[in-house]
């Protein structure tokens, strides 16, 4: 693929399980092309160097920062943003724990932290304060602090895991 | 910011890659996971004209265990390296070091060998390749590759060996020595950020390799005598590496976690994990 700096390339992507395309320059960072070529606006821009963590996403499933990514690297892949988490029943279990531990305040770090901490979970499903603390700190909040936070996804840890029935109480309910 | 304007090229072989690399001359970039490259392109701070994208090179995606180095081809991400089963084993220094790089957000984009490639002085990567004593392979547009030691390819702040048609291939990490004992420290403003100083260590039976990063221009490795006090090598190499003041540290301050972390790393002091259980503790 040679694309020109002034041409307009076609990006087709999977966003929040649907098929979406748009336009996108060679310099256009991905967060941009979320928010002004597909109308995704959930994902917020920050720093727009790394830092900050605002408009972290989940690229193939992994937590991702959309100002660290052109949109054209994005061609094809799977990506999920804050808008993939409520659903029709309302708010998901994690944003649920967020309002319920005071972890937001003016939520405008919020959309990128929900996107790591979703990830984080599916990868840890027991953590401890410090694993919790460590994945946070790629995220900046200036106005809450981290304690809710913190506690508010130890709490998600803990609910799913008791929904997931281990498989010896599984067996032993079966005899 | 916004990056300036550039050409946009995803080759699908080694070969095309080096071909675009010559032709371009010094206007052009290499991007993989481009975790140090987007932040440098978003403030200007580079403006290649053609930026060369070799996600698309499908046999650059592997990790390999030799008969005395673990290979890491130039696709593959931290997380990935971080995960692969058995690297506490074959490389602890990496298991240990790794996670100190950037963030868990960062980890998961940004390449092992893009790291290597980068050459910040303060990066956790480069300090275990010089420290290891490991080696960066390289291919040309001909085709040909060629290794390089670490203590060669890493020439100055963000200035390796690397010539303008190479692409970077492979990064080779020495397996760990049977005796042999790896550790790692580091102090930044806050985990994650720039090392201000960072010490990794292969201690023997007679000897101990230390190497210090976020001091010098490159990552420096020494060897030091095991039995004797450390303290007068330590200082002296503490002085030797040109500790510059800048907005996160004084001069002297590195000089003393030279001193004092090498004096602990040495010792066998507090592992990481303690020491990051204090911290949020």
């Amino acid at each position: 693929m040679h694309a020109r700096a002034d041409q307009r390339i076609r990006v087709t992507l999977t966003l929040n399980g649907r098929e979406r395309s748009g336009y996108a320059e060679p310099r256009t960072q991905l967060c941009d092309f979320l928010r002004h070529e597909l109308g995704a606006t959930g994902t917020h821009v920050g720093c727009e160097h790394g830092v900050c963590g605002a408009c972290t996403v989940r690229v193939d499933g992994r937590a991702s920062r959309s100002c660290l990514m052109l949109a054209v690297q994005a061609e094809g892949r799977r990506l999920d943003t804050v808008e993939s988490l409520a659903g029709e029943e309302g708010l998901s279990d994690l944003q649920q724990a967020f309002r319920r531990h005071h972890a937001l305040q003016c939520g405008f770090c919020t959309a990128g932290i929900l996107m790591s901490c979703e990830e984080f979970l599916d990868r840890v499903a027991d953590p401890s304060e410090a694993q919790v603390r460590d994945m946070l700190s790629g995220h900046l909040c200036r106005c809450t602090g981290y304690t809710g936070m913190v506690q508010a996804v130890l709490d998600v840890a803990r609910t799913r895991r008791e929904a997931t029935v281990p498989d010896s109480q599984q067996e032993n309910n079966d005899v | 910011m916004k990056p300036a304007a550039f050409d946009y090229l995803r080759p699908s072989s080694r070969r095309e890659a080096c071909e675009l690399l010559h032709e371009a001359g010094d206007d052009a970039r290499l991007i993989a996971g481009g975790q140090s490259l987007m932040a440098v392109l978003n403030m200007r701070l580079a403006q290649p004209k053609r930026l060369i994208d070799i996600a698309g090179i499908e046999d650059l995606h592997y990790i390999e265990r030799r008969d005395d180095h673990l290979a890491v081809g130039a696709g593959v991400t931290q997380a990935e390296l971080l995960e692969y089963p058995g690297l506490a084993e074959a490389v602890p220094l990496l298991a240990q070091a790794m996670p100190w790089i950037g963030h868990w957000q960062t980890r998961n984009r940004g390449t092992v060998c893009g790291s290597i490639a980068h050459a910040d002085p303060s990066a956790e990567l480069p300090l275990c390749l010089a420290t290891l004593g490991g080696q960066v392979v390289l291919e040309n547009r001909r085709g040909k590759s060629r290794r390089v030691m670490a203590e060669d390819f890493f020439q100055g702040v963000l200035t390796t060996d690397r010539r303008q048609d190479e692409l970077i291939t492979e990064v080779r990490f020495p397996l760990a020595r049977p005796g042999a004992e790896y550790r790692f420290r580091e102090v930044a403003m806050r985990h994650g950020d720039f090392a201000i100083v960072a010490l990794a260590a292969v201690i023997d039976s007679n000897r101990v390799t230390l190497g210090v990063g976020g001091v010098a221009d490159r990552p420096v490795s020494r060897e030091l005598a095991r039995h004797a006090d450390p303290s007068e090598a330590l200082n002296a190499l503490a002085w030797s590496l040109g500790a510059e003041d800048d907005a996160h540290a004084t001069a002297a301050y590195r000089r003393q976690l030279i001193r004092e972390l090498g004096r602990e790393l040495i010792a066998g002091g507090p592992s990481d994990e303690e020491n990051a259980h204090a911290r949020q503790g």
